[in-house]
């Protein structure tokens, strides 16, 4: 595994969101209708939650240089990600840092999302083995 | 109306298993940007010791929320669906899911909870084979915001 967790950015369009909900089968409004979104108070369409695990995902299994070392993933959604209709979109940008090592020699990452310099994420940890 | 408590420690009938596609985890795997090739190249995965390809730590979403239908759809707990959002989410993983998995997923109410006019319930869903190979267990905090909110 890497020693440095260098910091990894996500572009997210709307485009993005609509192929997350066809693959994960999440059609909820507020992922793809502003109209919808707007209407129930959030500030515009926003990602689907797992959709930013699932970036997260991608940057455990890239630090840990396996896609099958993670054996323990959560996180808490503590605010939502807008995604304006735009082609930038915006940008997730994920961190981590080393909590603990285990006896049995597995790491257990501090996760941190951002999202405009804000935690979109909190209680996220990860636990790889080596 | 706050959720029923007593409901805590209630589990659910296994569900139908899930096929595990190759073309839903490579479907999967590109909405999500992961191009790792054992996600897409059945050799890849072999070279690893899989029957097939593997899928990412959170494709297992897509069978457990489906899943979470009959704790939904439970006419007694007196979720309001409209008013939910997903809290939390957590995942223990035996090994990663591989394409032919034949999934079934067995559903418990872990815990309900009431704090500032919100409602929270924490299910736990263990998901094996068919044959009852144990694969992971996911956990879903989901919010019931409270009605003047």
């Amino acid at each position: 595994m890497s020693e440095e967790f260098e910091p990894q950015a996500f572009r997210v369009t709307r485009a993005d969101l609509v192929r997350y909900a066809g693959a994960s089968g999440d059609f909820n409004p507020i992922h793809w209708s502003e109209r919808v979104a707007t209407g129930v108070g959030l500030p515009g369409v926003i990602a689907h939650g797992m959709f930013t695990m699932a970036l997260v995902g991608r940057a455990v299994t890239t630090w840990a240089g396996a896609p099958d070392a993670v054996v323990e993933f959560n996180v808490r959604f503590s605010r939502p990600v807008p995604v304006p209709d735009t082609d930038e979109g915006t940008e997730v940008v994920v961190s981590a840092r080393v909590k603990e090592t285990t006896d049995e020699g597995q790491v257990r990452l501090a996760l941190t999302a951002t999202c405009h310099g804000e935690k979109v994420l909190s209680l996220a940890q990860a636990l790889i083995r080596k | 109306m706050p959720l029923d408590q007593s409901f805590v420690g209630r589990t659910y009938p296994p569900t139908e298993p899930y096929d595990v596609g190759r073309e839903k985890i490579r479907e999967f795997a590109r909405a999500i940007g992961a191009t790792d090739a054992e996600y897409h190249d059945a050799e890849a995965a072999r070279a690893h010791g899989y029957a097939d390809v593997i899928a990412p730590p959170t494709f297992p979403i897509v069978v457990t929320m489906g899943s979470i239908d009959q704790v939904k759809d439970d006419p007694g707990l007196g979720l309001d669906y409209r008013r939910v959002v997903h809290g939390d989410q957590r995942f223990a993983y035996l090994r990663p899911v591989v394409a032919g998995d034949r999934l079934v997923c067995r559903n418990t109410i872990e815990e309900i909870t009431a704090r500032g006019g919100h409602d929270f319930l924490t299910t736990r869903t263990d998901v094996t084979t068919e044959s009852g190979e144990p694969v992971l267990t996911a956990w879903m905090r989901l919010v019931q915001r409270g009605e003047d909110t």
